[in-house]
């Protein structure tokens, strides 16, 4: 068995902090689980820095020790709080090459979370937030090999990156494969814990003999049509991202526009509703459940080459 | 201590005889740099009045001595400045002709074109640019001094003072230990707005409630110099500088005169002792020294 995510996470920071002068920041790391125990157990003699709840100041203190060269992991513990984080990382560590020269380094990772009734409460993920602004490539891993995927990139780079975790991811110690059918009738596109719910999607669509092909997304920005993304999508003729972040003005969207264009496919999108999640269950506004991806699958395999694209499914 | 808003005199915490308590060659040194830095203001005036420059400008005439005197006692630091930043640029050795260059937005400028008047920038100085976020540069300071072992100045003004996260710096500052010096050039105006109208506290309330060391006074140079010399020893601390912007928040115009005229003031100092005719002479010959700078790096094209 491989090691979990949280394993990874955990020995790749303690490797940063003890051979690489690297710095980790955060909110109540030492305490309770050690987030989700992916925090070393160090002290802050060591590298583990304890920061108060001012989470403007916070974000600009990790900006400020990358201009230090300390290339800082950066941790938002509910994605979120992006929206308090977000100013001084955008308006300052993406910019800073681009306007002066100076790199910015820091490894951002906003961790999403969702159910267990947290609701309204700065749930689900906000990676859209960061990719609309220029100077910060953003991705989304989910394996061990995708997170140290990320890592070895942020560490041969001097950019800063936004690192969009999900806790759903912690526990995985398995890698994610694409799939590609001969006889597929539509290609998935899913993004962050939306993978694990499409895959189950899948499973259960096989079974009313509607053949899907994944074609997983971990790196959202710079965002790569691949071969594999083309040659599949030719073949079904139509597709659907599917997001754990809003659909509205979100990276669903933006991502299947940029598949229907470079592929000439009707690529649709679905990604959280455009309303307030509750605390009750049945208020709640997840990640496209399984139930949710079937149905919408359904649909469009059904009526989907006369949807028009780009419209709203559902 | 007093930290009454409303505390705003030449004279406001003057220490009487400080300016005696430094020797005849710093404060000729200190005297020279701050006509560069207020000469060098004039000729940014100049050449934005002619229309060389298109871009908004920023002028720190009647601040021109407040970094001067900083730099005076505290130099070997990473800076973290704002949008009104010549004059800390040139007090800590940044190259005056790649500032001239990046007011023209040419490609040698100092930031390549891309920060203009607000954004400079010297990586051989130490100095960060700054974002066009007021205050944003406060929190970062604090990052870069948690992140390195230097002493890191930061600058800010009466109204970035209000930015949420300046109390969050100043916090975890405190609370780290960290070597920052917080220095708050307050003009009293946030563009055209005056402090009082904006909040009923002040930054040394402030940075006190959180047990910072910290200042309030006027921007007599040699005080200024007194006192950042004494908490370069025991940092964090603030120092709040009560300062008359001379010209408009942006651009060139004049509102009228400053409530109270520092470079006159400065020079009535140098006469009680007996440094006048010194200070007649360096007065003249940077003027002329910044102008020459000036022709020669306008015939570059
Ligand atoms: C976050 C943010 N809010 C508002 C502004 C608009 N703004 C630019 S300069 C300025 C006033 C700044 O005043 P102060 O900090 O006192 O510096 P001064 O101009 O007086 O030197 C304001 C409000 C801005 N640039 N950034
Ligand atoms: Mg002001």
């Amino acid at each position: 068995m491989g090691r979990t995510v949280a394993e990874v996470i955990r020995e790749t920071t303690r490797d940063h902090l003890t051979n690489h002068r690297g710095l980790f920041l955060g909110q109540c790391v030492t305490a309770v689980g050690w987030i989700g125990g992916t925090v070393p157990a160090m002290s802050e003699a060591e590298g583990i820095v304890e920061l108060s709840l001012a989470d403007v100041t916070n974000a600009g203190i990790a900006v400020g020790a990358a201009l230090a060269g300390r290339r800082p992991i950066y941790t938002v513990r509910y994605q979120g709080f992006m929206w308090y984080n977000a100013a001084p990382i955008v308006n300052y560590a993406a910019k800073s090459k681009d306007v002066w020269g100076v790199p910015c380094p820091v490894f951002l990772r906003a961790i999403a979370m969702e159910g267990n009734g947290i609701g309204p409460v700065a749930s689900a993920s906000q990676h859209g937030l960061i990719m609309r602004m220029p100077g910060m490539p953003v991705c989304a891993p989910m394996s061990p090999g995708e997170w140290t995927e990320a890592w070895n990139w942020f560490m041969r780079h001097d950019d800063p990156l936004y690192v969009s975790e999900h806790r759903r991811s912690f526990a995985i110690d398995y890698e994610f494969h694409n799939s590609i059918e001969p006889e597929a009738d539509i290609t998935l596109f899913p993004i962050s814990a939306a993978r694990l719910n499409a895959v189950e999607a899948a499973h259960a669509l096989r079974k009313e003999g509607i053949l899907c092909n994944i074609q997983h997304l971990v790196w959202l920005k710079p965002f790569t049509v691949t071969d594999d993304m083309r040659h599949a999508l030719s073949q079904t003729k139509l597709g659907l991202v599917i997001d754990s972040d809003f659909e509205i003005g979100g990276p669903s969207r933006s991502i299947a526009y940029d598949l229907m264009h470079q592929c000439g496919a009707p690529v649709f999108a679905l990604g959280l509703e455009d309303r307030s999640a509750g605390v009750a269950d049945a208020l709640d506004n997840p990640t496209p459940t399984p139930e949710r991806i079937v149905r919408v699958v359904r649909e469009l395999v059904r009526s989907g080459r006369t949807v028009p694209a780009g419209a709203t499914i559902e | 201590m007093n930290c009454e808003l409303e505390q705003r005199t030449p004279a406001f915490g003057l220490i009487s005889g400080v300016a005696g308590t430094f020797s005849k060659d710093y404060t000729l040194k200190l005297f020279a740099q701050t006509c560069f830095n207020r000469f060098f203001e004039f000729e940014v005036k100049n050449a934005y009045d002619r229309g060389l420059m298109k871009l908004p400008i920023y002028l720190s005439v009647g601040q021109e001595h407040i970094p001067a005197a900083i730099t005076s006692v505290f130099s070997d630091c990473l800076i973290f400045a704002q949008h009104r930043a010549h004059s800390v640029y040139l007090s800590f050795g940044g190259d005056p002709r790649q500032l001239i260059d990046e007011l023209l937005g040419r490609p040698t400028g100092c930031a390549r074109g891309m920060g203009g008047s607000a954004s400079i920038h010297s990586p051989q100085i130490g100095m960060f640019g700054h974002s066009g976020l007021m205050g944003d540069q406060v929190p970062i300071a604090v990052g870069a001094a948690l992140g390195s072992a230097k002493p890191v100045l930061t600058v800010m003004g009466d109204a970035s003072a209000e930015e949420d996260y300046i109390y969050g710096a100043l916090g975890f500052a405190v609370t780290k230990k960290l070597q920052v010096l917080f220095v708050c050039e307050d003009n009293d105006l946030s563009i055209l707005t005056r402090t009082p109208v904006r909040r009923s506290w002040t930054l040394c309330g402030l940075a006190q409630g959180l047990g910072l060391p910290a200042v309030d006074i006027t921007d007599d140079p040699w005080l200024i110099a007194h006192h950042v010399k004494q908490f370069s020893r025991q940092l964090p601390a603030v120092i709040n500088i009560r300062t008359c912007r001379g010209l408009w928040h942006a651009g060139s115009g004049c509102d009228g005169p400053p409530e109270w005229n520092r470079f006159a003031l400065i020079k009535e100092t140098m006469k009680t002792l007996e440094l006048e005719q010194d200070a007649l002479a360096i007065e003249s010959e940077t003027e002329r020294t910044v102008q020459n700078l000036w022709a020669e790096q306008l015939r570059k094209s």
